[in-house]
C-alpha cells in the first residue's frame, strides 16, 4: 500500500501544483475585478450600481457547482469555446468576485461619514478624498475578510475536478481508481488541503495583526 | 451563435428539478438539525471542559473547516466503507457528511454565542437559586440561541446551496436533476437558467422567512 502511494506521489504533486495555480489565478483575478466592481457599486452611477448589485446577489445566491456547470456547458452552446481549465477559472473567479465586491462595499461603508465631510471641508477633490482618506482606511477593514476568503478559493478549486481537470482532488480520485486504496488516499488529500489552508489562515492572522492599528 | 431558447423539454422533465429541489431542502433540513445537536453539545462541553477536550474539539473544527466539502463527501461515501463494515445509501452518506460539516461551523457559532451571554444574567440566575444545570437550560441557552439566530439562518442557507455537492455521488437533488436534463436533452442554457432561478427563489424566500423569525425572537435589549 505504502509503495503504491509513494509511486503516485509525483502524480499527486502535479495535481497539487494545478490546485495552487487555479487558486492563485482565481484569487488575483477576483481581487482586481471585485475591487473595480465594488468601487463601482459604492460610487458608480445608478445603472452600474444596479448591475453590480444584481450580479453579486445572483452569483452569491446559487451554488458554485451550478455556476461552474452553467459556464462550462453553457458557453460552448452559445458559441464561446473556452478550454475547460479557463472555463473553470472563469466560473470560480465570477463567484469569488461577487464576494470581493461585498467586502469592498462593507469596508467603504464602515468609514464614518465625517471623514469624507472633513476631507471635503479642507477642499480635497473627489479623487483625492478617495485615494488619501477613504481607501487607506477602508483597506484595513477589507483585509481581514478577504484574507479569510483565500482558503475558500483553495477549497472551491477542488470542484474543477468535476470538469475533468487534474487538480489534487482529481489526481487522488485517479490514483484510487488504479490502486483501490480509497481511505489512505482521501486522508492524504485531506491532510494536504488542511496543511495549505491552515498555513494560509495562520499567515493571514499574522498579516491581520500587522495591519490592526485601526482606531475606532 | 444561433442558439434558440426552447424550454419545452425542460418542462417535460420538470419533475426531476422539482423533486430535486425538495430533496435538496430535505437534505439541508436534516443536516442542520443534526449539525445543531453536534454544535450545541460540543460548544457547551467546550466552554466548561479542560485543555484536552478543548484541543480535540478545536481539532475537529479546524480540520473540517480547512478541507473541501467535496473531499469529505468522497471520503465518507467511498472511503469509510472500505475500512469499516457498514453499508449505507448515497443520501444517508451525504447527510452524515453535511451534518458533521455543519456541526463544525456551528460549534464556533454557539461557542461565541455562549460567551456573549451577559455575565449579569448568569449571576441573576445564581442569585435566585438556580442550579448550574438550570442556569444552562433556562438562562444561558435561550439567550445564546437568540444571539446566534442570524448566524444560524446564514448557515442553513449556505447548507442548502452546499447540497448541490451531493450530485457528485448521484444523490438526485436539484443540481443532479439539472445535469440529467443537460446530458439527456442538451437544452443546456435553458436547464441552468431554470435551475439558477429555482436556487435563487428558494434561497431568498428562505432568507426572507428566517429574517421574519429572527425579528420575532430578537434578543431583548
Amino acid at each position: 500500500m505504502l509503495s503504491q502511494i509513494l509511486y503516485a506521489l509525483p502524480f499527486l504533486a502535479e495535481g497539487f501544483a494545478l490546485t495552487l495555480w487555479v487558486s492563485l489565478l482565481v484569487v488575483v483575478l477576483s481581487l482586481i475585478a471585485g475591487v473595480l466592481l465594488g468601487v463601482g457599486l459604492v460610487y458608480g452611477p445608478a445603472p452600474l450600481r444596479w448591475s453590480v448589485r444584481i450580479f453579486s446577489d445572483t452569483i452569491r445566491g446559487i451554488p458554485i457547482l451550478v455556476l461552474m456547470f452553467f459556464v462550462y456547458y453553457g458557453l460552448p452552446a452559445v458559441g464561446l469555446h473556452l478550454q475547460s481549465f479557463w472555463a473553470a477559472v472563469l466560473a470560480l473567479t465570477l463567484f469569488k468576485t461577487a464576494q470581493v465586491v461585498e467586502y469592498v462595499r462593507g469596508a467603504v461603508a464602515s468609514i464614518p461619514k465625517g471623514q469624507s465631510e472633513a476631507a471635503m471641508a479642507i477642499g480635497l477633490t473627489f479623487r483625492q478624498r478617495l485615494t488619501s482618506v477613504i481607501f487607506p482606511q477602508a483597506f484595513r477593514r477589507f483585509l481581514p475578510p478577504w484574507i479569510n476568503g483565500v482558503t475558500d478559493a483553495v477549497k472551491g478549486s477542488a470542484l474543477v475536478s468535476l470538469l475533468g481537470i487534474t487538480d489534487l482532488m482529481q489526481a487522488i480520485n485517479q490514483v484510487i481508481g488504479r490502486t483501490y486504496e480509497a481511505m489512505p488516499l482521501y486522508i492524504l488529500g485531506a491532510v494536504i488541503y488542511f496543511a495549505v489552508n491552515y498555513a494560509l489562515s495562520y499567515a493571514s492572522r499574522r498579516l491581520e495583526r500587522r495591519f490592526a492599528f485601526i482606531r475606532d | 451563435m444561433g442558439y434558440t431558447l426552447n424550454f419545452n423539454l425542460i418542462w417535460r422533465h420538470f419533475d426531476k428539478l422539482w423533486g430535486g429541489l425538495l430533496l435538496s431542502l430535505e437534505l439541508a433540513v436534516i443536516s442542520i438539525a443534526i449539525g445543531i445537536v453536534i454544535g450545541l453539545v460540543l460548544a457547551v462541553w467546550y466552554v466548561s471542559a479542560g485543555r484536552v477536550v478543548r484541543t480535540i474539539i478545536a481539532a475537529y473544527v479546524e480540520f473540517i473547516r480547512n478541507v473541501p466539502l467535496i473531499l469529505l463527501v468522497y471520503l465518507v461515501f467511498y472511503g469509510v466503507p472500505t475500512v469499516i463494515d457498514l453499508a449505507y445509501s448515497a443520501p444517508t452518506s451525504f447527510v452524515v457528511t453535511l451534518s458533521v460539516y455543519s456541526g463544525a461551523y456551528l460549534v464556533e457559532v454557539f461557542r461565541s454565542g455562549l460567551e456573549a451571554v451577559p455575565r449579569g444574567q448568569l449571576d441573576a440566575g445564581k442569585a435566585i437559586g438556580l442550579t448550574p444545570w438550570q442556569r444552562l437550560i433556562h438562562v444561558r441557552l435561550p439567550t445564546m440561541l437568540r444571539i446566534t439566530l442570524p448566524a444560524l439562518s446564514n448557515t442553513f442557507i449556505s447548507l442548502f446551496k452546499d447540497t448541490s455537492i451531493a450530485s457528485v455521488i448521484s444523490v438526485p437533488e436539484l443540481t443532479y436533476g439539472a445535469q440529467w436534463i443537460n446530458f439527456n436533452t442538451f437544452r443546456i442554457v435553458e436547464v441552468y437558467l431554470v435551475t439558477t432561478a429555482m436556487y435563487l427563489v428558494t434561497g431568498y424566500a428562505l432568507l426572507f422567512a428566517l429574517r421574519l423569525v429572527e425579528r420575532r425572537f430578537r434578543a431583548a435589549r
